[in-house]
């Protein structure tokens, strides 16, 4: 670049743009760079590397982690998982969706107070909210008493410590998660599109099943990764609420990389469940994709 | 006016189900019982003893000194990428790659950060808590001023130019004011999510320096104290103080 293009309007335009680029979104993008992708390549790295004998690992080459992967006991391990985040994830759209439906149903000024209710308890200490669900289900917890002192049942029920528990657990934790995108998509179905389905004849629940169902699909999808996904990689619930009998994903990658040190074997089982996210977005955009180039079924 | 009808069941499940466990925890940090089930009538010890666990307050000094770090950094670094991406880069996917933190699993960015800083041969602490939460940190503070630059017109800046204001002048008068309640809004988000971040915390932290939740985890593990009743009530009251203000100096809907 010569001297003379600083007059001209185009290039010092583009050399301030250039100088934007570069001072404002610059240190972030290293950073993100540096304290993400750089970390999660070396993970994947990691997966095809031998482990070390105290942690870390020794640049062998081996594809042996992923065989590793396939042993039934790890197998069952990952089936457990899958089967424990699709359940949370079945019951979250449940109650979620009906929930952001109602929610965008309530007068303008209180869909805000009742959004910001939904938020508020995801804000607060993950552990803490976990550690509630100890105090309530214990046998000698609010639930047992109230149904002892009732006379619903003669002894106190094993709430705690079971599937169950930890069920519940996870959908106490991302419930928030499946409502608010459920309820962004809501809001922005053109509500003449229901209103034609209604002047067109269509009953109230196949102008929902043909016109608003669809066109709200792509947000639900959304929010059912925002539960499953980190449902699978969940350590704390399983065992503070599982009491160490329902072992996930989670805990398996936890223990390779602070007990049994095995880290390239953790950082396969971690790339998997990080592969499942990425596996289901793609899912999700092609859905949307198509829903927003067919528009709406007649 | 729309109207509500059977909707209002699950509305009022879904509130039950979340508030019901909170407002258990917080009666039960007023129980004088020893035993953190049943109620034997209303005490304020188990908050004297909480005051006076020394393990409990160098767990809290370590997460403030991490969150407030963490905040600052995050804070800067954010708001800049934010205005970068709205003004010179415009690019989605660029939008995407800095975001790209707050939805990764925790669990697989505290392992990838633990086996960085092992193989540049860090010692883990307090200093590699604090790089860790920037990250995502960063996408939030990020994601809550790009919403605000979507509804700002960009005319005032124009006219500052025209006027002769040279372009830091202009940053510093014009860009950052207009900013501010964005700027704040997600400064109090990153400074809760980093007082209460446990996963990426457990991985990255040194064994002299646990932080509170770190703390909390361990104490959670070995069975149930009523003084962790009452540390959960004033930790719900401190995070459901600064998200309340948060979203009242912006609307924190229009972010998500």
């Amino acid at each position: 670049m010569t001297t003379t293009s600083i007059g001209s309007g185009r290039g010092a335009a583009r050399r301030r743009a250039l100088i934007g680029r570069a001072a404002f979104a610059g240190p972030g993008l290293v950073y993100v760079t540096a304290f993400m992708t750089v970390p999660l390549l070396l993970i994947a790295t990691y997966t095809v590397l031998t482990r070390g004998r105290f942690g870390g690992v020794k640049w062998e080459f081996t594809l042996g982690n992923f065989a590793k992967a396939l042993d039934p006991t790890y197998l069952s391990i990952l089936g457990n998982s899958l089967l424990i985040a699709g359940i949370t994830t079945v019951l979250a759209l449940l109650l979620g969706y009906p929930t952001a439906y109602g929610i965008s149903r309530l007068p303008r000024q209180w869909q805000a107070v009742a959004i910001v209710m939904v938020v508020l308890p995801f804000w607060s200490n993950f552990l803490i909210r976990t550690y509630a669900w100890i105090v309530l289900l214990n046998s000698e917890g609010p639930i047992n008493s109230a149904l002892v002192s009732l006379g619903v049942i003669g002894a106190p029920l094993d709430l705690l410590y079971n599937r169950g528990a930890v069920i519940a657990g996870l959908l106490y934790a991302y419930l928030p998660l499946v409502i608010l995108p459920v309820y962004a998509a809501i809001e922005r179905v053109d509500p003449q599109l229901q209103e034609a389905a209604r002047n067109l004849g269509a009953s109230k629940a196949r102008t929902f099943w043909d016109v608003t169902l669809p066109l709200t699909l792509p947000g639900t999808m959304i929010g059912a990764i925002f539960v499953f996904v980190p449902s699978m990689g969940n350590f704390v619930v399983p065992e503070l609420l599982g009491g160490g009998k329902t072992v996930m994903v989670g805990n398996l990658i936890r223990d390779q990389f602070l007990e049994a040190r095995n880290w390239p074997f953790g950082a396969v089982l971690a790339l998997s469940v990080v592969a499942f996210l990425v596996l289901l977005f793609a899912l999700q955009a092609m859905v949307a994709r198509r829903i927003n180039s067919a528009g709406p079924r007649a | 006016m729309r109207r509500v009808g059977w909707l209002a069941l699950p509305l009022w499940l879904t509130y039950a189900f979340l508030y019901l466990p909170i407002v258990v925890l917080v009666v039960m940090s007023f129980n004088a019982s020893k035993t953190p089930y049943a109620w034997k009538g209303f005490s304020l010890q188990w908050y004297r003893e909480l005051m006076s666990d020394d393990l409990i307050r160098q767990g809290f000094i370590n997460t403030l000194i991490v969150a407030v770090g963490a905040t600052v950094l995050a804070t800067a670094l954010g708001t800049l990428l934010a205005i970068g991406i709205n003004r010179y880069v415009h690019s989605a996917l660029v939008e995407a790659y800095s975001l790209a933190p707050a939805i990764i699993p925790d669990l697989a960015l505290a392992i990838g950060l633990l086996a960085t800083f092992a193989l540049v041969g860090v010692t883990l602490g307090l200093h590699t808590v604090l790089l860790a939460h920037v990250v995502f940190g960063m996408a939030f503070v990020a994601a809550v001023v790009l919403a605000r630059l979507g509804h700002q017109d960009q005319s005032l800046e124009e006219a500052s130019r025209d006027l002769g204001a040279g372009p830091i002048s202009t940053f510093w008068r014009i860009t950052v004011p207009g900013l501010m309640p964005a700027i704040v809004a997600g400064a109090l988000l990153v400074f809760t999510l980093s007082l209460d971040e446990f996963v990426i915390a457990y991985f990255t932290d040194g064994p002299s320096t646990p932080t509170l939740p770190i703390v909390i985890y361990s104490m959670v593990r070995f069975g149930v104290t009523p003084e962790i009743n009452a540390l959960a009530a004033l930790l719900l009251l401190v995070s459901f103080t600064v998200v309340i203000s948060a979203q009242r100096i912006t609307k924190l809907t229009d972010a998500l």
